[in-house]
């Protein structure tokens, strides 16, 4: 048991089959959901807050009965039937639910000592745990003691400590603010590799899904709309909404012959894409060349023109908004940091039309 | 920093009320407590300083002191045992019955002692054994103090943070009893306490109830003290007041005392301070 491996007692496949859930009143939370969550996958449930990522989590954990027909089945086990505390689940909740009372130890061995393990064992299954998420010396303290990133890793480590089948995070990081935030989710990301456990996780940011997750399930109005990796969604979704879900996106105005006008130049567009008039593009695919572009006929290359309404300077990056020929919405841009483009210059933009993501589905056209 | 400054600027105008209101009010007991100390309280202190009045009260009415005690420690056990499993039912039940039957315990507190204590001896007077025991009282405080018992702590079982930390301790592999014993009821042990200190000063204080329930071998403290007010010099009646400080306050102050350790180590959930 000195490998952290050992610490998650097998590698379970969770299938969710046809899992869905209506409220007494008659509202359905959740669609008719199947979805298999591979052995030591980590799986993110994204979405807006009540597009029934929740719901499922909990349906998952035994939180929450799925309406009848709907089974949860854990490595071949179904365990529908069974509630949450014969579950073996692992679950870290939204602000940690740590037993106030309760040091640090106590609250990591709570779920062994409730199994009427032996306290030798206890004491060293917790000493594990602990060094795993590098708590030591912390022990006797209790939860108000700790700072926001503590307390997560102390939830982490309890809910790791009795071997769950399978770990379920609510939120996990939305209790931070944004700094700590963002060094707790590769923390977190490392410590999900590192424990090799099958894990679900919900969250509404989709920086925290792509960073923690394997595969993504994109949530909206209680059903899945697409399950993949995240760079897959992010580059090729298979719908608008994981589109415009999972970044910024530029709405571009097409003609009915599938031209899109571009500042003087006209691009053509895909036809898979040229669903109703609109195609989408994410600013950081609108290309700007602020030189001047002397000798080189500028359509021949592919560059239309753009004013530059606005200029924001964020950091990291400067953001764009275009004023563009042919296009009545402004298209915004983001540029490296050293961009020179100020409001009222006239620049240069092009787009590589393999950047053009459809804005609806073909069924609904 | 504003504030301060102007709160410097009100101080003595602040002072100066503080100070009257407080006189106004602790000035009745100061001269009750002298009351019970001089020999004769027509001539006044000139008469001289006695503890002749403490003593004869004591040889009198000092079983009705323990007894109001026991009384009111019984009240607190019986709140716990009671009072506590059905705050949590109450706090977690959605259901109609479950907000009607909390409206009918509170309403012990708005009917008049008199009428609650009325019916008790109405329904139960004729079983003899019980009417003239200590336990009838016990059922009238009860009926009385139960009520702030179940709000004070169904108030904190129904925060939010106690249905995660109930979540949790169940993802966990623990049975009802582990969780409500070992998780939920630490996690409310301040409230519970609260709840325990205000049915104890009730029930220690509690009169109306008590006066037609109790018999001659059932006075409590508050009973005596009417008695004594009715049927002795004034002088036996405020050093009966004394003897009640003497024997309840330092009983509040250790209740207190644990109050506070208690909140000290069982501070709330961090995650419901937002």
């Amino acid at each position: 048991m000195d490998h952290p491996q050992a610490l998650a007692a097998e590698r379970t496949r969770v299938e969710i089959v046809d899992c869905a859930k209506t409220y007494p009143g008659g509202a359905q939370v959740l669609r008719p959901t199947t979805l298999t969550v591979e052995p030591g996958e980590v799986l993110a449930l994204l979405g807006p807050s009540g597009c029934g990522k929740t719901t499922l989590l909990r349906v998952i954990a035994g939180l929450i009965d799925p309406d009848r027909g709907g089974r949860i089945v854990f490595n071949g086990d179904d365990v529908t039937s069974r509630p949450i505390e014969q579950r073996a689940v692992g679950m870290v909740f939204q602000h940690y639910a740590l037993f106030p009372q309760m040091t640090v130890e106590a609250n990591i061995g709570y779920g062994l000592r409730v199994r009427g393990i032996a306290p030798d064992r206890i004491r060293q299954r917790v000493g594990e745990v602990i060094e795993l998420v590098r708590l030591g010396g912390l022990e006797q303290r209790r939860p108000a003691q700790l700072s926001g990133g503590q307390r997560q890793r102390v939830a982490l480590a309890r809910a790791v400590a009795v071997q769950p089948r399978v770990l379920l995070l609510d939120e996990p990081l939305t209790a931070l603010d944004a700094k700590l935030k963002e060094a707790l989710r590769d923390e977190l990301a490392q410590l999900l590799r590192d424990l090799h456990i099958t894990a679900v996780h919900v969250t509404h940011d989709q920086n925290e899904a792509l960073a923690i997750s394997d595969r993504l399930a994109v949530m909206q109005a209680g059903r899945i709309v697409q399950v993949g990796r995240g760079e897959d969604l992010y580059r090729q979704p298979g719908h608008p909404f994981v589109a415009e879900f999972l970044g910024r996106v530029n709405r571009l105005r097409v003609d009915a012959q599938g031209g899109l006008p571009l500042g003087g130049v006209k691009l053509h567009c895909p036809a898979a894409l040229a669903i109703g008039d609109t195609v989408l593009l994410r600013p950081e695919d609108v290309q700007v060349y602020t030189g001047a572009m002397p000798a080189q006929p500028v359509h021949r290359a592919g560059w239309g023109q753009a004013r530059v309404l606005q200029r924001t300077f964020l950091g990291d990056r400067v953001h764009l908004r275009l004023s563009v020929a042919g296009q009545a919405d402004a298209i915004v841009s983001d540029q490296s940091r050293d961009c020179p483009a100020a409001a009222g210059d006239m620049v240069y933009i092009k787009i590589d039309p393999s950047r053009l993501m459809a804005a609806a589905l073909k069924d609904s056209a | 920093m504003k504030t301060a400054q102007r709160g410097r600027v009100d101080t003595p105008v602040l002072l100066a009320i503080t100070v009257a209101v407080t006189l106004f009010t602790v000035l009745p007991m100061l001269v009750s407590i002298t009351a019970g100390l001089t020999n004769n309280f027509s001539r006044g202190l000139a008469s001289g300083l006695t503890t002749r009045w403490i003593e004869e009260v004591w040889a009198l009415y000092g079983s009705t002191a323990w007894r109001s005690v026991l009384l009111a420690l019984a009240c607190v056990v019986v709140g716990l045992l009671v009072g506590v499993p059905c705050a949590w039912a109450l706090a977690r039940s959605q259901t109609r019955a479950a907000r009607l039957f909390e409206e009918v315990l509170t309403l012990p507190v708005a009917v008049p002692g008199l009428a609650s204590a009325l019916a008790l001896i109405l329904a139960y007077g004729q079983i003899r054994g019980f009417r003239q025991s200590f336990a009838f009282i016990l059922v009238g405080h009860v009926v009385f103090t139960l009520p702030f018992m179940v709000r004070t702590v169904s108030a904190a079982f129904a925060r939010d943070d106690l249905q995660s930390l109930d979540e949790a301790a169940r993802s966990l592999g623990a049975s009802f009893m582990q969780r409500f014993l070992g998780v939920l009821v630490p996690a409310v042990a301040p409230s519970i306490v609260a709840g325990s200190l205000m049915v104890f000063t009730l029930s220690v204080g509690e009169f109306n109830l008590t006066w037609m329930l109790h018999t001659p071998l059932t006075r409590t403290l508050p009973v005596g003290l009417a008695d004594s007010y009715a049927s002795m010099r004034i002088e036996i009646g405020s050093a009966y007041t004394l003897v009640f400080f003497i024997v309840i306050l330092p009983i509040l102050w250790g209740m207190q005392a644990l109050a506070r350790w208690i909140e000290n180590t069982h501070g709330s959930s961090p995650g419901a301070r937002r």
